[in-house]
């Protein structure tokens, strides 16, 4: 039965102020039960404040037999991380 | 005439216990047998609900704090719950009828609890009512589905209601110990939530194009402790442990 239903991903926002994060996925009949199913499975220790349920199916992936054209050209760039800066004490959370 | 004789806002207490804790007990004969991993855990996840409200109720009902004596240490005609509660799981459209039937009675109950004129049942309608407002709406969400659905899924949800339909008069019943909680302002009348429940369980049941099951000769008799047969047999599965090894810890 269960592979009859779609998959979902599931996302939480653990704060307010904070990003969605992806948790995992739930197979669900329809949008209102996956939020159900993602409640009672990813939220039941607290977790988190806010859901957003995607089905996997509308998820586009890169495909990973383009990951050497995509990624790798960005491993030699060292340039592209703000490392070479002095960061003054008074900036905090960065 | 039962064993323990107590007093209205004990007794009271003890209703509202005893419905939570055998519908827990009830609900958690799911786990690992939930038709898909999701309704499982969804199931548990309410269950639990469930015997946490049960813990607070009975540790309150008990005077000592001692729920457990309560719920462990009393026989069938002791206990004092509605017999909705204890019907049997059957299928899972069944198990969702029985919710359905239950949890809507008692979301409208607690959100009056919460002025009850006792400070414990109005703290702990406080903070109830959220968990049975989540109860109630995934209950009527899967009515909904299983009513509108397929051939077979709207026939299984049909017979869950049909099981179940005559123990609702019950939960309206006034009795004289209900009474007497109700008048200084401890317990909700009942009655008074009647025609909410009715026309809230309508509702659910025009969404899930279901009728609502005729009404049949209604069976009383729970809140006095005159139970099915079936309340003997979760006592069993529930109170072996704690009977067999009374100094076990876990």
């Amino acid at each position: 039965m269960s592979s009859d239903w779609p998959l979902w991903e599931v996302f939480v926002r653990s704060k307010g102020g904070l990003a969605h994060r992806h948790v995992g996925s739930v197979h669900a009949p329809d949008a209102e039960l996956a939020l159900a199913h993602a409640r009672d499975t990813y939220t039941r220790r607290m977790e988190g404040v806010s859901l957003w349920v995607v089905p996997s199916a509308e998820i586009v992936a890169s495909d990973p037999e383009q990951a050497g054209e995509l990624f790798e050209p960005a491993e030699s760039k060292i340039y592209r991380h703000p490392t070479f800066y002095d960061i003054p004490d008074e900036v905090k959370h960065i | 005439m039962a064993t323990v004789a107590v007093d209205p806002r004990t007794d009271y207490l003890l209703r509202l216990g005893d419905d939570a804790l055998i519908l827990g007990q009830r609900l958690s004969e799911w786990c690992g047998h939930g038709p898909v991993l999701e309704v499982d855990i969804s199931l548990a996840n309410l269950a639990l609900d469930l015997v946490g409200q049960a813990t607070l109720l009975l540790n309150e009902a008990a005077g000592d704090g001692d729920g457990d004596r309560l719920a462990f240490h009393r026989d069938v005609l002791d206990f004092r719950n509605c017999l909705l509660v204890e019907q049997p799981n059957g299928d899972f459209a069944q198990t969702i009828a029985r919710h359905l039937l239950y949890t809507t009675w008692q979301h409208l109950l607690l959100q009056r609890l919460t002025e009850s004129s006792d400070q414990f049942l109005r703290e702990f309608a406080a903070k109830a009512v959220k968990e049975i407002a989540y109860h109630r709406e995934l209950a009527s969400d899967w009515t909904i589905r299983l009513g509108d659905g397929t051939e077979e899924s709207a026939r299984r949800m049909a017979e869950g209601l049909d099981w179940n339909w005559r123990f609702v008069p019950e939960l309206f019943e006034v009795d004289e110990t209900v009474e007497l909680a109700i008048s200084p302002g401890i317990a909700i009348e009942p009655r008074g939530l009647e025609a909410d429940y009715r026309s809230a369980i309508d509702a659910v049941l025009k969404e899930a194009k279901l009728a609502r099951p005729p009404d049949q000769r209604p069976i009383l008799g729970g809140r006095r402790g005159h139970h099915s047969e079936h309340l003997g047999h979760i006592l069993a599965a529930m109170q072996f442990l704690p009977r067999t090894y009374p100094d076990a810890k876990w």
